[in-house]
């Protein structure tokens, strides 16, 4: 009897504890969010995380997107020569750049590049006691730490799927043009004819909500770190995966919403 | 004045604090002293509302700290945290001014400035100490950093965490000198936790023993060497034989 019921039990404390941490973290998103239309408003918290995760994730993101936009070209140039549809290569680029890879791979990398540092920054900053001398000087740590960095990944992390989306079709095309043989003009035109508001739309609203798990995610394990260095180290690794996870679930659900036929 | 009264705080399974009553008068310098893990800085925290105690109360100035304003309940507060808690980020002026620069207290940053650089004279540390950040001072000038920064909005009560830990003895000798001034000319309440006895007859008027969670002894500093408690004689003389078992 109890060799059938351990593995239900462990089962069912195992579920026990995950929705407990996905009602933690729900709990720790909304008070991010109150908090993010209540004064006192740090801009000068706000500028730096803007710097942080904007100004200096570019040359990762710009990189990702020039080159799986020139291998994305390749990939679907011999892929569609299986089936005499060579010609499509600018409008696959464009649409799998702008819908899906632009989105995902930038909110891949901000959680590589930006939870990551958030999280062990905060941690350190809770194991060093310094977030409890934030509240002796009576500074709200939601507001000094979370809310400028949650409001920058909302606002910068669109704008960087943006740029990659840009960079990612412009790998495609240079690839295209020097190596396909393409036609410069013609590829243009075929990109810019194919895509529609929709496809643009749908990759921005991505990118906010990626920013948005990227920087909660980070600052909720920061905050939530255990002592010591395993903590920090803890909480560093917990952030990066659960935000991969949920970057990734999330690309899933808003695609579903933005496409289903 | 601060009053404890029946304070219970547990994590888990662990009972840290089984009902502290104590008393501080303003004006005067308590020292908590007991051995590692006895709860010292949680009691600390408590006061504070770093951390929530379970029951009992806490009043300051006959008002229950966890019903006053909190912004109000904490800009009478000042504290040095044991390893200094300095914002990495920001060089050193901006940490002692950090309550100047937001908040209720705001000062034009010039004006903040100036107050954290004379906090710094106050502590001992030059003006050029100002611009540098916290990684590049030693570990003595960090607790004098602390210091100023516990000082710089001259709060009515000062807490100090182990103000002396990890220093050598004549730094640990200035640390003791500057918080005894600099308490005494303010006229200001303060509340130390250590274990170093010559921190404690260096700051204290009186003393509190915290030993199982509750207070042991508490009485002047006058009294110290002869309380005839046998938990105090046995921490004062650091015995390892005596009625607090030492875990070997």
């Amino acid at each position: 009897m109890s060799a059938l019921t351990k593995p239900l039990g462990a089962l069912g404390h195992a579920t026990l504890a995950a929705l407990a941490m996905i009602g933690r973290v729900a709990l720790f998103a909304f008070d991010a969010l109150s908090h993010m239309v209540r004064p006192p408003f740090y801009a000068r918290e706000f500028l730096a995380a803007l710097f942080q995760i904007g100004w200096l994730s570019l040359p990762v993101v710009g990189l990702t997107a020039i080159f799986t936009g020139g291998a994305l070209a390749l990939q679907i140039y011999a892929g569609g020569a299986r089936f005499n549809a060579e010609a499509v290569v600018p409008q696959i680029v464009a649409i799998g750049m702008v819908r899906e890879l632009g989105p995902v791979l930038v909110g891949l990398m901000i959680a590589a590049r930006v939870t990551s540092s958030i999280a062990a920054e905060i941690a350190t900053m809770k194991v060093t006691e310094q977030i409890d001398a934030l509240v002796t000087l009576s500074t709200h740590p939601m507001k000094y730490l979370t809310v400028p960095r949650v409001l920058a990944g909302l606002i910068v992390v669109p704008a960087l799927v943006g740029i990659g989306d840009v960079i990612g079709v412009f790998g495609g095309y240079a690839v295209a043009v020097n190596n396909l043989n393409f036609n410069a003009a013609a590829y243009l035109k075929n990109t810019v004819d194919f895509l529609e508001p929709l496809d643009i739309i749908s990759s921005l609203v991505k990118g906010a909500v990626f920013g948005g798990i990227a920087t909660t995610m980070g600052c909720f394990y920061g905050m939530n770190s255990g002592r010591g260095a395993m903590g920090v180290g803890g909480a560093t690794k917990s952030s990066v995966q659960a935000a991969a996870i949920l970057i990734l679930a999330a690309n899933f659900l808003l695609t579903g919403l933005f496409f289903s036929v | 004045m601060i009053t404890l009264s029946g304070v219970h705080k547990t994590f888990g399974t662990n009972q840290v604090l089984r009902g502290v009553d104590l008393t501080i008068d303003s004006g005067t310098s308590m020292v908590i002293i007991g051995g590692s893990g006895t709860g010292k800085s949680v009691l600390l925290k408590c006061i504070l509302g770093l951390v929530k105690h379970d029951t009992g109360t806490i009043t300051l100035d006959g008002q229950d700290v966890t019903k006053a304003d909190r912004d109000a309940f904490l800009a009478r507060f000042g504290m040095l945290f044991q390893g200094g808690a300095l914002f990495d980020s920001l060089p050193v002026w901006q940490n002692v001014a950090f309550r100047l620069l937001r908040g209720s207290l705001k000062k034009p940053k010039d004006q903040a400035r100036e107050i954290a650089i004379e906090k710094l004279r106050r502590v001992g540390l030059k003006p050029d100490v100002a611009d540098k950040f916290p990684a590049e001072l030693s570990g003595g000038m960090q607790k004098r950093v602390g210091l100023a920064r516990a000082i710089a909005a001259e709060p009515e009560i000062i807490f100090f965490d182990e103000p002396t830990t990890g220093l050598d003895p004549i730094m640990a000798g200035v640390i003791n000198d500057l918080i005894r001034e600099i308490v005494t000319e303010m006229g200001a309440t303060a509340m130390t936790i250590t274990h170093d006895m010559t921190s404690v007859r260096a700051i204290a008027d009186n003393i509190a023993m915290l030993h199982d969670g509750v207070i042991k002894w508490t009485g002047p500093v006058s009294q110290l060497d002869k309380s005839g408690d046998p938990y105090l004689d046995q921490f004062i003389h650091g015995r390892a034989e005596g009625p607090i078992e030492a875990v070997r």
